[in-house]
């Protein structure tokens, strides 16, 4: 029933329970007592600050975490180049179509940079990268570049405004309802809030807007349907990106929250009389939001890539119905680049939120994450 | 109860049900639709083009005057069997890459851990349209960008299942018996991730039917003439303005079949989920037992306390105590007598179906079955001190809130008091450590630091329930002389839970002896060497070492286990493991009366001569309630 979240053996810790009453002598009181050492020992009154010369778990989990951001940015970088190299057949032709000019396809390849070895083309696009030049568009011969600064402001103001919206009705929402049922009580409110949030879930959000575009085009035309415009054209599309993270989200929370509430820390809350809001706010509160923002982290990575369909539903000019046009069109470089763009963008709000929870929960980063 | 067994059960809840009901539809659409509705479907009627919901087509014709109804069913086959291939590419991908760590050596399995670390760390429906991308435009393409995209997840949780399972005893005994690895992995890893796998296919089947439905809706996945739900629901997408119902209705058939494999996951997630009380605290409303007023000096005064689960077990069966001001009272007994929850039932702590009732429970002059005890008074030290303090607060805060709450304190004044008693429970450099979190104290300094927050208001009772257990030898000594000096200092009374008699003897003024839910000798501490009168306490005195024992010999221990907290048992509770037992132990349950004169025993056959004359007067005053209740 008890889970230690610190990583220790419990039977280094505990002594073996039967051999009572011989408290000094014994070998293993020896042991014991040389193993322990000056930390437990009241009477030395120096502080033990055992890990001076060695760099201290902050350190390492900066040094570590910040390592592994540069590999995954590496291993993105390094496959957003080699998609062109990975579709079967010549990219070019396919993206021309069979009818097109000879001429314009080895032009267009020149372009490119298909006819230079593949090293040399490595080097290439890691040069134009770092200089913020991401090619040009297989057919307009557009700076891709260009495209991306004109569509991921669209893009970020959907995104950002829906993850305010998860986190502020997921985490109460989600407490709420495990205080209410902890310890199996409202067995019906349990089970109504497991079937509106795992039905909510369950509805992806292209359906919901679907759903949304329906009910509001149609019935109640309160808001505009499509396309970006005044404030009240972001509703729906916000609406749409925010409800199905949301009841995923708060779903984690309660579990969260009722692992917390079983904690003997919140027996010892309990035992000190402490009155419930400081019980639920100051003491499981902080303990639920390390582990449900490592969990949630995910839902709202996937918030950000739900954009790609919510923005085809509502027309919105952002970098979803950039890929998706592009991916139709088979304009290759603008893939890679946006592509680049929301794995670069995912990997950072990972790094953020592993960031957050290391503040959050200091045993994170001594565990080494 | 095995993992079939739970599942049959977790099958006959209402939520079971629907899902059989749910996959059983769905399978009977799947092989039946297209037999049935297929020519329907497929029926091109230039005359009855882009129709709205009408009799003969219950949600519409489309653009070429196909019945969109039939067509929604017939693309269940399709959508279904794209789904569950996806999903079968991506569990079966994730089984191998997340294996592979155990199966190859080191540092390939290494290398494929950080591997899969950096696909993970991506999300899901970018690497669809990647591969989607690469594959290109088409169902296979899309079955395979699914599929894949699915892989990552799924190695990340079996890489974890298997680390946690390779990790056990078993596992290492098969290591160590010469297993080999592939033999391992199938006969040791596979069946014990089986049920999280199995769930997490569950929710993979879900996952993929969404993302599925989301690239052919975006028109990346399923191409014309062939057709899934999200085919259709991006055709009539166009005309929502029109016929809105033949745009929602596959979108409703995508809803309702992840439902369906969502409500498979749960009832995977029931059955694997062990059954175990839920904590918390909860004090019940008293049943009708009277309780008589007696107006003594009792700080704590407890009579027939009972303590019973829904599940029928008993822990504790009728318990009755009082504890003065600045007694310390010891209670000690095997593991499972019940002495740990006497204790929570008197500070309100007991778990949560467990019902509390009590002739009397009163604290301060408090009936504790209606009131909580007064602020502070109460203070609890528990058994282990590494998960009894909040590992996200910082110690300091965690005492300082105490009279913050309770004595209305400033932040400040209450901080100093923190500092100070910390300081007076001998935690080094106290200033600084009240600012660190729990996980930087030692064991023994954590203890000595919730020992300090009882100190932080005025405790006239310590409950300290096995507050050494967890702790090494040295510490233990450490802690209890501790207890000892804050009790002498504080004047507050103690009651020291303990299995240790050796500990009970050195802090305690009285021992009580539990066994079996009852106390069955109440003591001072003076008469357990030699003087105790039940056979139960002599055995658990014989049964502790000291220097003198002859080492040649085994430990004393005492024959028979002690009974379930279910069991019935009308006689004695020991009768059956006690050598001096007879016809009367067994059939009659001995009540707790006065034996000589500052000791109460429940035994017919007291290894002491009992000389309670009549002239002899009883000390104290619970020993003159308890006579009362036993001539009664």
């Amino acid at each position: 029933m008890r889970k230690t979240p610190v990583p220790h053996d419990p039977a280094d810790t505990r002594p073996a329970a039967a051999p009572a009453g011989a408290t000094a002598g014994t070998p293993r009181a020896a042991a014991t007592t040389a193993r322990s050492g000056a930390e437990t020992n009241p009477v030395d009154a120096t502080p033990a600050r055992p890990r001076r010369t060695a760099p201290g778990p902050w350190t390492v989990f900066a040094l570590r975490r910040t390592g592994r951001l540069v590999v995954s940015l590496a291993a993105l970088v390094t496959a957003s180049f080699a998609m062109i190299h990975l579709i079967p057949g010549d990219p070019v032709r396919t993206a021309l179509g069979p009818t097109a000019d000879p001429a314009l396809v080895e032009a267009r390849r020149q372009a490119l940079g298909l006819d230079r070895p593949v090293p040399q083309q490595f080097a290439h696009y890691l040069a134009e990268l770092f200089q913020g030049r991401l090619g040009e568009s297989i057919g307009a011969g557009l700076p891709v570049s260009d495209v991306i600064a004109a569509r991921l402001p669209a893009t970020l103001s959907l995104a950002l405004p829906a993850f305010l919206v998860v986190v502020l009705a997921a985490v109460p929402g989600g407490m709420w309802a495990a205080v209410l049922t902890r310890d199996g009580r409202r067995r019906r409110g349990e089970l109504a809030f497991g079937s509106v949030t795992g039905a909510l879930a369950a509805v992806p959000e292209f359906l919901l807007a679907v759903a949304l575009v329906a009910c509001f085009a149609v019935a109640f035309p309160l808001f505009p349907v499509a396309s970006r415009g005044g404030p009240d054209s972001y509703v729906l599309p916000v609406v749409a990106l925010s409800v199905v993270p949301a009841a995923a989200l708060a779903r984690i929370v309660r579990v969260e929250t009722l692992r917390v509430l079983g904690e003997e820390y919140m027996r010892t809350a309990y035992a000190k009389r402490l009155p419930a809001r400081l019980r639920y706010l100051r003491h499981a509160l902080p303990n639920l939001l390390a582990s449900s923002l490592t969990v949630g982290g995910l839902t709202l990575m996937a918030l950000l890539t739900g954009t790609v369909l919510v923005e085809n539903v509502f027309a919105w000019p952002g970098l979803g119905t950039t890929i998706v046009q592009a991916i139709t069109e088979k304009d290759y470089p603008m893939v890679q680049a946006v592509v680049l763009v929301y794995g670069a963008a995912a990997l950072l709000i990972t790094f953020a939120v592993d960031v957050a929870v290391a503040v959050a929960d200091p045993r994170s980063t001594v565990r080494g994450s | 109860m095995s993992y079939a067994c739970r599942l049959r059960h977790a099958l006959r809840t209402p939520v079971g049900l629907t899902a059989l009901t749910g996959v059983l539809a769905l399978a009977l659409v799947a092989l039946l639709g297209p037999v049935v509705l297929g020519p329907a479907a497929e029926r091109v009627d230039t005359g009855a083009m882009l129709q709205g919901p009408g009799a003969a087509h219950p949600l519409g014709t489309d653009n070429l005057g196909r019945d969109i109804a039939a067509r929604v069913v017939v693309a269940t086959r399709l959508t279904l069997g794209l789904t569950l291939a996806a999903t079968t590419i991506g569990v079966l991908g994730g089984l191998l890459l997340g294996v592979a760590p155990a199966v190859l050596g080191r540092r390939a399995g290494r290398g494929v851990t950080a591997f899969v670390g950096v696909l993970i760390s991506f999300p899901g429906l970018l690497f669809v349209l990647f591969l989607a991308t690469v594959f290109g435009v088409g169902a296979t393409g899309a079955v395979l960008a699914v599929g894949l995209a699915m892989v990552p997840p799924g190695a990340r949780l079996v890489q974890n299942l298997t680390a946690s399972v390779a990790g056990s005893e078993y596992v290492a005994a098969a290591r160590i018996l010469g297993v080999g690895r592939l033999r391992m992995v199938t006969r040791h890893l596979l069946p014990n991730i089986a049920e999280p796998c199995l769930l997490f296919a569950a929710q993979a089947a879900a996952g993929t039917l969404v993302a599925f439905s989301g690239l052919s809706f975006l028109g990346l996945g399923v191409q014309a003439p062939s057709y899934d739900w999200g085919r259709l629901l991006g055709d009539q997408l166009d005309r929502l303005y029109l016929n809105p119902v033949a745009a929602l209705a596959p979108g409703a058939a995508v809803v309702l079949t992840g439902v369906v494999f969502a409500l498979v996951g749960e009832v995977f997630a029931q059955a694997g989920r062990p059954v175990r009380p839920p904590a918390g605290g909860a004090v019940a409303a008293p049943g009708p037992a009277p309780r008589p007023a007696r107006p003594d000096g009792a700080l704590l005064q407890v009579h027939d306390l009972r303590v019973t689960f829904p599940d029928g077990r008993r822990p504790v069966r009728g318990v009755s105590l009082s504890i003065g001001e600045g007694e310390a009272i010891g209670l000690v007994g095997e593991s499972g007598s019940g002495k740990s929850l006497t204790a929570q039932a008197v500070a309100g702590l007991v778990p949560s179906p467990g019902l509390v009732e009590a002739g009397t429970l009163r604290f301060e002059g408090r009936d504790l079955l209606a009131e909580r005890p007064r602020g502070t008074a109460l203070a609890m030290v528990f058994q282990d001190p590494m998960a009894s303090l909040n590992p996200a607060l910082s110690v300091g805060r965690q005492l300082s809130e105490v009279v913050e709450v309770h004595e209305r304190a400033a932040r400040s004044a209450a901080w100093a008091r923190a500092v100070d008693r910390l300081r007076a429970v001998r935690i080094p450099d106290a200033a600084r450590r009240a600012r660190q979190r729990p996980h930087s104290y030692s064991g023994g300094m954590r203890q000595r630091a919730v020992i300090g927050m009882g100190l932080m208001g005025t405790p006239r009772l310590i409950i300290a329930d096995e507050p050494t257990t967890a702790l090494d030898v040295t510490v233990q000594r450490q802690v209890l002389d501790l207890l000892g000096e804050v009790r002498r200092e504080s004047g507050a009374a103690l009651l020291l839970i303990s299995h240790d008699l050796a500990i009970v003897a050195g802090v305690c003024d009285r021992v009580l002896v539990m066994y079996a839910g009852r106390i069955v000798e109440d003591l001072p501490v003076a008469n357990l060497a030699g003087r105790a009168a039940h056979p139960y306490t002599r055995a658990l005195i014989g049964a502790v070492p000291t220097l003198t024992t002859d080492r040649d010999r085994e430990l004393a221990t005492i024959p028979g286990r002690p009974p379930e907290p279910a069991d019935a048992h009308p006689g004695c509770p020991f009768a059956a493991r006690c050598a001096h037992a007879d016809d009367r132990c067994r059939t009659d349950a001995p009540e707790l009366v006065p034996h000589g004169t500052a000791a109460r025993v429940a035994c017919w056959h007291p290894l002491t001569p009992a000389a309670p004359g009549p002239g002899n007067p009883i000390p104290e005053v619970r020993d003159a309630s308890t006579a009362q209740e036993a001539t009664a």
